[in-house]
């Protein structure tokens, strides 16, 4: 389904990609674990085309997008739900505008219609009755679940969740991750998840692939991760701040 | 010595790629504003920040401009005996030079700023990025309305401006001077000509695109948080200042030849 090959990138001087190689099946929940600065949100910029790479390849279907011009990148966008960290909604559109910029934009539905798509479309991320709140109207978990629905609107293939549970509580986090294993079940996507929290990648992932100095250094199954015998990823996924990975760079 | 030639090397590369990426963007946008799907509502809404929302204060501006230029060159004219000119001289400095450029730099700081702000907030806050994935071209939404709007409120204005400031220089000459009515109007028409008024707005368009443009492409490249939102509104006020002076000079020399 996704396929990413050799992908290196640097910003000036600065090497963040170096050759990340990762792939993803159909109807898969791929789950990148990493640092804060491993590359993670560099790498899901890639797959959905907003970086173009250095070198090495994303492909999508088995086409290569790296190469596209905009017309051909925007068909192939359509493919993708993206939720951003900060749930990236328009501040001058309310909340049901935002969650059918889509449709009301390029389907050319009738406002009419796209408001009861949205209300249908909020109902599944578990919100009623805010169409009409400003996005500066709302909590952070709400904003996500607003950044969701407007993901899912267009009835994408490809779901990417950036962080999805940061800077929420633990239990509106948990909340999001059974909305994501919702999302996999109900809408059947593929999706990939970037994320540093572990608590999270274990509930949502069917394979887990984690993300060092720009490199995926390893792929498995929650329970191979569990049980890696890489020192790296261990320390990692214990938290722990003794070990190979250094703290302070 | 060689430090200060390195300094200045890296300072003409670093003008001549922002140069380069203020053209690529207005070919970006002259391109798709042709192209649909139109944005008349947003297009309306800037319309209506840019240009409805200065006009409280570009009224004021012109209407003391008006007045302190017929003070001024009252004083001035009268030491040799020219008080009569006055008129002649507020209608010709309002149209040609002082309705563009100071309704460019009122708008610069105040509807420049506000674009470069959003634009850089959006940017900051990932809605750019958003639009991207929502395959919206954010050039095409964000930028074009603001481009169109400059191009066609700034001349708006500017010849609110011309009328108000020349309103302004009548109400000092006619009822601080005691110059009859008659005269002033006489005066004002002239030797004012229609050119003078055409230019004047063309280079009110000018300014309103410049102005548009390169506030935008602050907003649109930002980076690094508040501070770079910060950074970019004030670099856009600046520059779009800079800009409006020293290519009025320009612009004059070439059209009022």
């Amino acid at each position: 389904m996704i396929e990413v090959s050799g992908l290196s990138k640097s910003f000036g001087k600065k090497q963040v990609l170096r050759g990340a190689n990762l792939r993803v099946e159909r109807g898969e929940s791929m789950v990148v674990i990493g640092g804060s600065g491993s590359g993670k949100s560099v790498l899901i910029k890639h797959i959905i085309g907003l970086l173009k790479p250095d070198e090495g390849r994303v492909s999508v279907e088995g086409k290569d997008i790296t190469g596209l011009d905009e017309k051909g990148l925007y068909e192939v966008r359509r493919k993708f739900g993206m939720l951003f960290q900060g749930a990236a909604l328009f501040d001058s559109l309310n909340v049901w505008e935002n969650v059918s910029f889509v449709l009301l934009r390029d389907k050319h539905m009738s406002r009419s219609d796209a408001r009861r798509v949205a209300t249908e479309k909020l109902k599944m991320v578990g919100l009623a009755g805010v169409e009409d709140l400003m996005p500066s109207e709302l909590s952070g978990g709400m904003k996500k679940r607003v950044g969701l629905a407007r993901a899912i609107a267009y009835e994408p293939e490809i779901l990417l969740y950036d962080e999805p549970t940061t800077g929420l509580d633990p239990i509106m986090a948990d909340a999001i991750n059974d909305l994501i294993i919702e999302m996999k079940r109900e809408l059947s996507v593929t999706s990939i998840t970037i994320t540093h929290d572990m608590h999270s990648a274990y509930k949502i992932a069917d394979r887990i692939s984690m993300l060092y100095l720009g490199e995926i250094i390893e792929t498995g199954t929650p329970e191979q991760i569990k049980n890696t015998g890489n020192p790296i990823v261990r320390q990692f996924i214990s938290g722990s701040a003794v070990g190979p990975i250094k703290v302070i760079d | 010595m060689v430090r200060l030639i390195e300094l200045l090397g890296a300072y003409i590369i670093k003008f001549t790629e922002e140069l380069g990426r203020v053209l690529l963007l207005l070919g970006n946008t002259t391109r798709l504003i042709l192209l649909p799907p139109f944005e008349a509502k947003s297009v309306l809404k800037q319309m209506i920040e840019v240009g409805i929302k200065s006009l409280p204060v570009v009224l004021i501006t012109a209407v003391f401009t008006g007045m302190v230029l017929a003070l001024q060159s009252y004083t001035g004219f009268k030491r040799f005996g020219a008080e009569s000119m006055v008129a002649s001289v507020v209608a010709l400095s309002m149209t040609r030079e002082l309705g563009p450029v100071l309704t460019g730099l009122i708008v610069a700081g105040r509807a420049g700023a506000a674009m470069a702000a959003e634009l850089g907030t959006m940017r900051v806050t990932e809605q750019i990025d958003a639009l991207e994935t929502l395959a919206a071209n954010p050039v095409k939404y964000l930028i074009v309305p603001r481009f169109i709007a400059g191009l066609i409120m700034l001349p708006a204005l500017a010849v609110i401006t011309d009328i108000v400031g020349i309103l302004g220089g009548y109400s000092v000459t006619v009822g601080l001077f005691g110059t009859s009515s008659t005269t002033y109007w006489k005066r004002t028409w002239d030797y004012l000509k229609m050119d003078d008024i055409y230019y004047g707005i063309l280079k009110a368009c000018f300014f309103g695109g410049c102005i548009a443009l390169i506030s935008c492409y602050r907003g649109f490249y930002s980076e690094g948080g508040a501070e770079g939102v910060g950074k970019a509104t004030t670099s856009a006020v600046v520059l779009s200042s800079m800009t409006i002076l020293i290519s009025d000079y320009f612009l004059s020399a070439w059209l009022f030849k």
